[in-house]
């Protein structure tokens, strides 16, 4: 299935009005391309439902909290809209229920979100660029669990020119699939917390806070299986909770980042420690 | 006010998930940048599973959510699918919780 995708992303590149047996002509391995399609986007589905279910229970929280915090349910649906970042969100609503500055709220919000830059950039790798409309919706879909689950599951990017190309293809897809389901569970179970949230009982009752980083550790998984990763992770995790109790909200996260750049410094003792970081 | 300042967030957040689609997709990235973007998402993923394990506020502290992340990392550790680890994450925390700690 991964020649067929492959080329059939070439084709659209090329030719954006190349019409569908052009891709048989370039000799696919695959005998059904329906049947293999059929089984990416099987694959695909598997992959996204359940992150979508996860970020589902968080919107739903989130969607109580807000109109606690006193945002109408149609504000608070906005809000996971236009920011759609959870963690900042909470951060936001969290300010506004003490009394707090709205602004104060959106600062600590946009601290929380410098790591996007850094998803950014990961992701960026295996994104083909193209239109300014490509480019901004593609920049929407950047959340925490698009990026993740596109980057480890796909593995560290080959070196070889035609593998890498299928590889982003792979990428790529995962990306747009995972974004547009976490966007739009986000959203919709946001409105349904919001405007149905005496319905629900206490999210703590139910441990859905502790969903989020249990579904953070899975994200996190591929990483910890490299002797790199594992490394950043590591000093990650001591940043982060050592700069807690002196640092403003958000700047423990940036912080973690600095675990990917030691990581990138430590000797490993791998044969293939290169070739997985 | 409160409009104000969420589209200020929202307009802030947007600026910076744009950066690397923007400034870096289909762009040969030299070799360093290129393993440190695939290196930083294991550090801040790592940050945000501490924080929200045994954080609150701004102090750390111990409750149902860590016996209910311990119990996830077994789940991540044998494999399970994403969608098992993220349950059982949070039916363990419930259960510490109706057993009344946490």
């Amino acid at each position: 299935m991964r020649p067929l995708n492959r080329t059939t992303r070439r084709a659209q590149r090329d030719a954006p009005g190349a019409p569908e047996p052009a891709r048989d002509s370039e000799g696919t391995p695959a005998s059904n391309p329906a049947a293999s399609s059929a089984a990416a986007t099987r694959d695909l589905v598997a992959a996204a439902v359940p992150v979508a279910l996860a970020v589902g229970a968080y919107g739903l929280s989130y969607g109580v909290l807000a109109v606690a915090a006193g945002l109408s349910p149609a504000v608070a649906t906005l809000s996971s809209i236009i920011v759609l970042a959870g963690g900042s969100q909470f951060a936001f609503v969290g300010v506004l229920a003490l009394g707090g500055n709205p602004f104060a709220g959106a600062v600590s919000g946009l601290l929380l979100n410098v790591r996007y830059v850094a998803f950014g950039l990961a992701i960026a790798r295996a994104l083909p660029g193209g239109s300014f409309g490509r480019r901004a919706l593609d920049s929407y879909l950047i959340v925490d669990e698009s990026v993740a689950l596109a980057l480890g599951k796909a593995g560290p990017m080959p070196r070889d020119p035609a593998a890498r190309q299928e590889w982003s293809g792979e990428v790529v897809r995962r990306f747009r699939v995972v974004g547009w389901s976490v966007v739009s569970a986000w959203i919709l179970t946001t409105a349904a917390g919001a405007y149905g949230g005496q319905l629900i009982a206490d999210p703590e009752l139910l441990g859905l806070d502790a969903a989020f980083p249990a579904g953070f550790l899975a994200l996190l998984a591929p990483w910890l299986r490299t002797p790199r990763g594992r490394t950043a992770a590591a000093i990650g995790v001591a940043l982060a909770l050592g700069l807690t109790p002196f640092a403003p909200p958000g700047v423990p996260i940036i912080a973690a980042s600095l675990g990917g750049i030691i990581a990138l410094w430590v000797p490993v003792r791998t044969e293939h420690g290169e070739a997985t970081t | 006010m409160t409009i104000l300042a969420l589209v200020a967030l929202a307009v802030g957040t947007y600026l910076m998930k744009a950066i690397g689609p923007f400034a870096a997709a289909g762009r040969e990235l030299p070799p360093w940048l290129d393993r440190l973007s695939n290196l930083l998402p294991a550090g801040l993923l790592a940050a945000l599973v501490a924080t929200q394990t045994v954080v609150d506020g701004t102090s750390l502290v111990l409750d149902a959510r860590i016996v209910g992340v311990a119990a996830a990392a077994v789940a991540v550790a044998l494999r399970a699918h994403f969608g098992v680890v993220v349950l059982v994450g949070a039916a363990v925390t419930a259960g510490v919780r109706a057993l009344g700690w946490g």
